[in-house]
């Protein structure tokens, strides 16, 4: 992990290990629920994910803000922290995507900043070292513009569908990629808020700690706002609907998800040509590689090898399971609704 | 094909594959390739893993395949089905091949083949027999096929040299023993790259998707500024040695680029990607799990060897890759086409019992343009 002074921390508090955080600065969870003094943190922190609910990006202590920078640094981290817990406790997914996305754009804005700093050659460098770190994109620097290799390019670029983002759009020269400090951030920017995201996701969750209770309702009434209603076929499981949902909102399915999909459909009997047009949306279409995976996958090329649709057990390793009673007693999601207990 | 025909072509490949061990060698890191197969007029056998040299020397005795493949990709379990092989990474290839360059002399070199009645024709949409449309092409490729084959390996070559600074060594050319020639990329940075990421490289080469405002046309308040310079690096460098012509003509042709507009402009990049771009097969390059026919083995198209071009411009496809016996035998020739090997010339045949050298025998026995007497 990076060493952090305490205003990088601020910027950057997904860096930070939270409980040896809370430890270091001589905290306890408890308190901040029981302590009068800092139970006005946990509006804070309530306030920042309602922020980001919204969609908008938490206005951060940090500029032009009255509060003297010793008092407001901490105040900045924890309320972050605090964030995390009221997430963790009360449970609403949709909220911690929104969350972890503002929270990414919130970063973004600092790393840009930092990356253009010309006068804080630390501050710089730190950009630069939080990129690589978590995204091993290895940035330099050669005159106004920051360089990476083609290959790291191309992992984050085949994630945009804008032309500009096209490797025939960019300046090349000796394997490397030119590009400004706001494209440097930009290109790693999905991939921030899946860090972010992954990182609350990973957390543990508390047990219910005194003080809280309040904030954790809010934020399960303020999810409901949220939550979108789906009607059900009762045809095809619910891993493969939220598969079909993600990708009819335009939103990224990972790999693993495009796989279950498209494994389960061939294996109903469905063709390329019908399950191709699914991945429309997909933020990172692109019919000729879409034609090439799906046949692939359903061996009428190369190996000739038909793929087949993993097992319930790895879907939920691969967090893809979103089981409900009907899945009971089945071990893939082709059993779904033929076999019953 | 008949029984007698893939007895002779088996003979002939066999013996090939006897008398030139020294040209066919596993490549580098041969314990993590997957190998495969094909056998004359039956289906491919896949997902083998071959130890060194000397076996897959045995497999090619045993088998006597028609066509031998390697995988450019390294795995884990070569031999494994394909979703358990644990893809590691994989060589970057390209094939440029001369049937995608729209040449004019292709059609003076294509027999069509009829489906219903086996009529043989020069190039023809339709059967001059019994006017049927299901035709099987063949081509007898020309040294014009080949020239323009090389010049687009030229093209590639210095775009990967230059622009993804690709070491000179690191790249090998083949001749693919048909008509074009498969290149190799060892140990660069795309090594990990995925399906996708090579498809965007694909594209780069290609000269796809450009939009106006990166080569200088700007949507809204379009100026002379942005417009890139004669020596510029990379494509905005090639654009502007094509578009330009020359350094002197660069002021008058962006002030006619201003003049024509935006959507005109796309045209010219049309037009740039048609004329300069390197004309690769996009699949090939995008395939990470791909088997690419075996360097030394014999491409059952024509029965020339898949050979390493050592001077691409001294090469000469139809005389160094032929390596089948001189051995005079008599077949039934039905080629309307003259075509030259080992710097002899062959045909035209009209259906008749012809004595021909077996490496000419073989290349229209593969071309199903004879049979054996
Ligand atoms: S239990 Fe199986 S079928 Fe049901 S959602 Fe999970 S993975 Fe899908
Ligand atoms: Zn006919
Ligand atoms: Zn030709």
């Amino acid at each position: 992990m990076l060493a952090l002074g305490q205003d990088e921390i601020a910027k950057y508090p997904f860096l930070a290990d939270a409980g040896q955080y809370l430890k270091d600065k001589g905290f306890t969870l408890d308190q901040f629920g029981r302590d009068p003094d800092l139970k006005d943190l946990i509006t804070k922190a309530y306030e920042r994910i309602q922020v980001a609910a919204d969609g908008k990006i938490y206005k951060s202590d940090l500029v032009g803000d009255q509060v003297s920078r010793e008092a407001a640094l901490p105040r900045e981290v924890f309320s972050f922290l605090l964030a995390i817990v009221l997430l963790k406790l009360s449970g609403m997914h949709t909220l911690i995507k929104r969350f972890a996305l503002a929270e990414a754009r919130r970063a973004e804005k600092y790393l840009e900043k930092d990356l253009a700093n010309i006068s804080d050659e630390s501050k710089k460098q730190l950009a630069i070292r939080v990129i690589d770190d978590l995204f091993s994109v290895q940035i330099e620097k050669i005159d106004d513009y920051f360089v990476i290799p083609v290959s790291d390019y191309l992992k984050h670029s085949i994630n945009f569908h804008e032309r500009e983002w096209k490797l025939i759009n960019r300046h090349v020269e000796n394997g490397q990629v030119f590009l400004t400090p706001h494209e440097t951030v930009r290109l790693i920017r999905k991939e921030l808020g899946t860090y972010i995201n992954s990182k609350i996701v990973n957390a543990k969750t508390p047990t219910m700690i005194p003080g809280f209770e309040d904030h954790v309702n809010k934020l399960v009434m303020l999810s409901k706002k949220f939550s979108t209603f789906t009607v059900t076929t009762g045809e095809y499981p619910p891993c493969i609907k939220h598969a079909i949902d993600v990708l009819e909102k335009g939103e990224n399915l990972p790999h693993s998800g495009r796989f279950m999909l498209a494994t389960f459909l061939l294996s109903k009997g469905q063709s390329v040509q019908q399950i191709a047009p699914l991945f429309k949306n997909a933020p990172d279409y692109n019919e000729r590689v879409t034609l090439y995976q799906l046949n692939h996958l359903a061996g009428t090329s190369g190996s000739g090898t038909q793929y087949s649709c993993p097992s319930c057990e790895k879907l939920k390793t691969q967090s893809l399971c979103f089981a409900t009673s009907e899945c009971d007693g089945i071990i893939t999601p082709l059993q779904f609704g033929k076999k019953r207990k | 094909m008949k029984e007698t025909d893939t007895k002779f072509l088996e003979s002939a490949f066999k013996k090939y594959y006897f008398e030139h061990f020294d040209l066919i060698h596993v490549p580098q890191r041969t314990s993590e390739r997957e190998f495969g197969y094909q056998k004359f007029n039956s289906g491919m056998t896949r997902h083998i893993s071959v130890k060194d040299d000397k076996e897959l020397h045995l497999l090619l005795m045993q088998n006597v395949p028609s066509d031998v493949y390697c995988s450019n990709a390294y795995y884990s379990f070569p031999n494994l089905p394909m979703n358990e092989k644990d893809w590691k990474e994989a060589d970057l290839i390209f094939d440029i091949d001369a049937k995608d360059l729209n040449l004019s002399c292709r059609s003076n070199h294509t027999i069509s083949i009829c489906n219903e009645c086996n009529q043989i024709s020069k190039n023809s949409d339709q059967c001059s027999k019994c006017n049927s449309t299901k035709l099987e092409k063949k081509s007898l490729p020309c040294k014009n096929c080949i020239d323009a084959s090389k010049t687009e390996v030229l093209k590639l070559s210095e775009i990967l040299i230059n622009d993804f600074s690709i070491n000179k060594n690191d790249i090998q050319i083949f001749f693919s023993g048909n008509e074009g020639f498969h290149i190799y990329v060892y140990d660069s940075q795309f090594q990990q790259s995925g399906s996708r990421e090579r498809s965007e490289l694909v594209d780069y080469i290609m000269f796809n998707g450009a939009i106006p405002e990166k080569f200088g046309m700007k949507k809204f308040k379009p100026n002379r500024n942005s417009f890139p310079d004669f020596n510029e690096s990379g494509w905005r460098g090639r654009f502007s040695k094509y578009v330009y012509g020359s350094k002197s003509k660069r002021s008058k042709i962006i002030s006619e680029l201003l003049v024509n507009g935006y959507s005109s402009f796309q045209k010219t990049l049309d037009d740039v990607s048609e004329k300069i771009g390197t004309k690769i097969d996009p699949n090939v390059t995008m395939d990470i799990h791909r088997i690419f026919r075996l360097p030394g083995s014999i491409n059952s198209k024509s029965g020339l060897t898949k050979i390493l071009c050592q001077d691409l411009e001294k090469f000469d496809a139809y005389s160094d890759s032929c390596f089948i016996s001189e051995e005079s035998v008599e077949i039934v020739a039905n080629c309307p086409i003259e075509f030259k090997l080992k710097n002899k010339k062959f045909g035209p045949f009209n259906n008749e019992k012809v004595s021909v050298p077996t490496f000419a025998a073989v290349y229209m026995i593969c071309k199903k343009l004879a049979t054996i007497a």
